[in-house]
């Protein structure tokens, strides 16, 4: 009984369980709201799954699927084997062997003689995407990857400058790069400071930059 | 001779049937589970996935049958067929369509053993035994997950035993009989205001959720609930084997909705279309789709509620039979004894029942309060909103 006395510091809330009155401790008008509402979408029929092989899922713009190597307008891969996003890659995934570029390809010194990636062991980061510097390669909506053997999704130049072929024409997979000007990575003097993912209260300092992301005074003055 | 042969003629269209019925059942099953849930469920095989069953079927039969090294060979395999056994034996004494019936042509009898006198006993008893099958299955699995839904379904199974059989006692007293067909007869003899469900309202409301839970099925399907015991006494189960598990529990299903239809909706008996005067051609044809009509929708029933309300926990579950059920049903059959012995109407039982069923809420609710009551530092609390709008409902439902 001593223990009682000294109360700890209130630092919990406890939420009693409501009482149950004579219906609840019968189970019956639950039970039969809950058939109620089973029975009400038994009935209307307002189906929310796509039927997947014959309708294809509308995928945000931005989503990441199978990688393609673009071409420049005379068909030449884009790639200028600098490295870049093997380096950038975190699953290793990217192998490039470069060659010095031709004498009739005054525009860059080398080419990749090989470009490997493995499509099994990636993890679409899209990493690589954001580290080329010529927007060679891209991350395409292609999701449905499927192969027989593991060598068979060791995708090298050719397949992937294919995928290029396959998905140039589809407006959700547009040619990001505009010849001559470097890539999107290249554009910022400073980054952006990012907005805050948790909210901020309306009178701190940081509510008043132009990222401050959700101010919590906002919210509570609608409601 | 001929008798012989009816009766073979009878077990071999019985035996044919259910596997398919069941099929279909579970097809159902999960079509209605999907459309609960917004989805479409099966369309791939056939027209609306009709075909699915067949396909199901197939499946089972051709997969790779595992009997795991750890197990005890004979028990492993005995008990899915134990199972099915059961099932199909309780079968045996339920009519399934109009019986002692001259309309029916003489080849044709809708139930495999005619008058047995000690029917539903017959049934309970060998019902009763399925639990062998799930309890063997469990054990001899030697898993941890399988022996804990074993122990599961044999507490649960013995505990639900008492109220089923209770709850039938009241009729048998009322009836003078254990036979079924009999029991059916004296019902359809005295017409629609003479099922018993008018006399029995709480017994038929107990039966039907004690044999709910004499056939594992959720929300007492604490043996199997794959949440907690990933598939309870069937986890080591493959192919054919499962499926004979899964055959037996959808018999259960068809054996206990055709009880109730029996027991307490009037068997074959509808008003106007068909009573026990009514004759016209075809009329067994009829009686035998409203007896199927009945089952069905208890059926149906079943599977609603299965994927409508949440799994009891243990204790609750427990609760339940010994502290709800089986004082209930003892007090309705005192009931039933009070009513015949001293000859009052039969319509007081039904008054009777709805004053148990009060007084069976008003008891719970008052208990839990006191039992909350007893904790430290108990706080009376109010009746909050969720409560008050429940009791609206019902207050409306009750009009």
């Amino acid at each position: 009984m001593s223990e009682t006395k000294t109360k700890p510091k209130k630092t919990v809330t406890w939420v009693e369980e409501p009482q149950l009155g004579f219906w609840e401790s019968t189970f019956v008008p639950a039970i039969m709201k809950g058939l109620k509402t089973t029975l009400k979408h038994v009935t209307d029929r307002n189906t929310v799954t796509q039927q997947y092989p014959e309708q294809k899922p509308d995928l945000p713009l931005h989503y990441r699927g199978v990688h393609r190597l673009n071409r420049d307008e005379k068909d030449r891969v884009k790639c200028v084997a600098c490295m870049m996003c093997a380096t950038a890659c975190p699953a290793n995934c990217i192998s490039i062997e470069a060659q010095a570029a031709p004498p009739e390809w005054p525009d860059r010194d080398k080419f990749p003689k090989s470009f490997v990636l493995d499509e099994l062991r990636c993890i679409y980061c899209g990493m690589c995407e954001e580290a080329c510097p010529v927007d060679a390669i891209e991350l395409t909506h292609i999701y449905d990857l499927t192969g027989e053997t593991r060598e068979a999704l060791m995708f090298d130049r050719e397949k992937l400058l294919s995928v290029y072929d396959q998905t140039k024409d589809n407006p959700r997979d547009p040619v990001r790069t505009r010849r001559g000007i470097l890539g999107p990575a290249a554009e910022f003097s400073s980054l952006p400071t990012l907005g805050p993912a948790t909210g901020v209260p309306a009178a701190d300092r940081s509510a008043k930059n132009p990222t401050a992301g959700v101010i919590q005074g906002n919210q509570e003055s609608h409601s | 001779m001929p008798e012989l042969l009816i009766t073979l003629l009878t077990i071999g269209v019985v035996v044919g049937a259910i596997p398919g019925v069941c099929n279909y059942l579970i097809l159902l099953e999960r079509k209605l589970s999907a459309w609960m849930q917004d989805r479409i469920g099966p369309n791939r095989v056939g027209p609306m996935g009709l075909f699915q069953p067949l396909a199901d079927g197939v499946k089972l039969l051709l997969k790779e049958d595992v009997i795991p090294p750890h197990v005890d060979k004979v028990l492993y395999v005995m008990a899915p067929a134990l199972s099915v056994f059961t099932a199909l034996m309780a079968f045996a004494v339920v009519p399934f369509g109009p019986v002692n019936d001259d309309t029916v042509p003489s080849f044709i009898r809708f139930i495999i053993a005619p008058n047995i006198d000690i029917g539903i006993l017959f049934v309970f008893a060998i019902g009763s035994l399925g639990v062998y099958g799930i309890v063997l299955g469990g054990w001899a699995s030697n898993n941890k997950y399988s022996a804990l839904g074993a122990l599961r379904a044999s507490a649960q199974v013995v505990s639900y035993e008492i109220p089923l059989g209770m709850s039938v006692l009241g009729l048998a007293l009322m009836s003078g009989t254990l036979n079924l067909e009999s029991l059916m007869q004296q019902q359809v003899a005295g017409g629609f205001m003479n099922w018993n469900i008018w006399f029995q309202p709480l017994a038929a409301l107990m039966f039907f959720t004690a044999s709910l839970a004499e056939a594992n099925r959720l929300p007492f399907d604490l043996a199997e609930c794959e949440q907690e015991l990933i598939g309870g006494w069937h986890t080591e189960y493959s192919a054919l084997k499962w499926a004979l598990f899964f055959l037996g529990e959808y018999t259960h299903m068809i054996t206990i909705s055709f009880l109730t239809s029996i027991l307490f909706l009037g068997g074959w008996h509808l008003p106007f279309i068909a009573e026990a005067t009514s004759a016209y051609p075809g009329l067994w044809l009829v009686k035998l789709l409203i007896l199927s009509g009945k089952a069905f929708s208890f059926i149906c029933l079943m599977i609603m509620l299965r994927w409508t309300i949440p799994r009891f926990r243990f204790d609750q579950l427990m609760e339940l039979a010994w502290k709800v059920m089986i004082p209930l049903s003892l007090a309705n059959l005192v009931m039933v004894m009070f009513c015949m012995h001293f000859e009052f109407s039969r319509w007081w039982l039904f008054v009777g029942s709805l004053a148990l069923f009060a007084a069976w809420g008003t008891i719970s609710a008052n208990l839990r309060e006191a039992e909350l009551s007893a904790r430290p530092g108990y706080v009376k609390r109010k009746k909050v909103a969720v409560a008050d709008h429940d009791h609206g409902h019902a207050h409306g439902a009750h009009h």
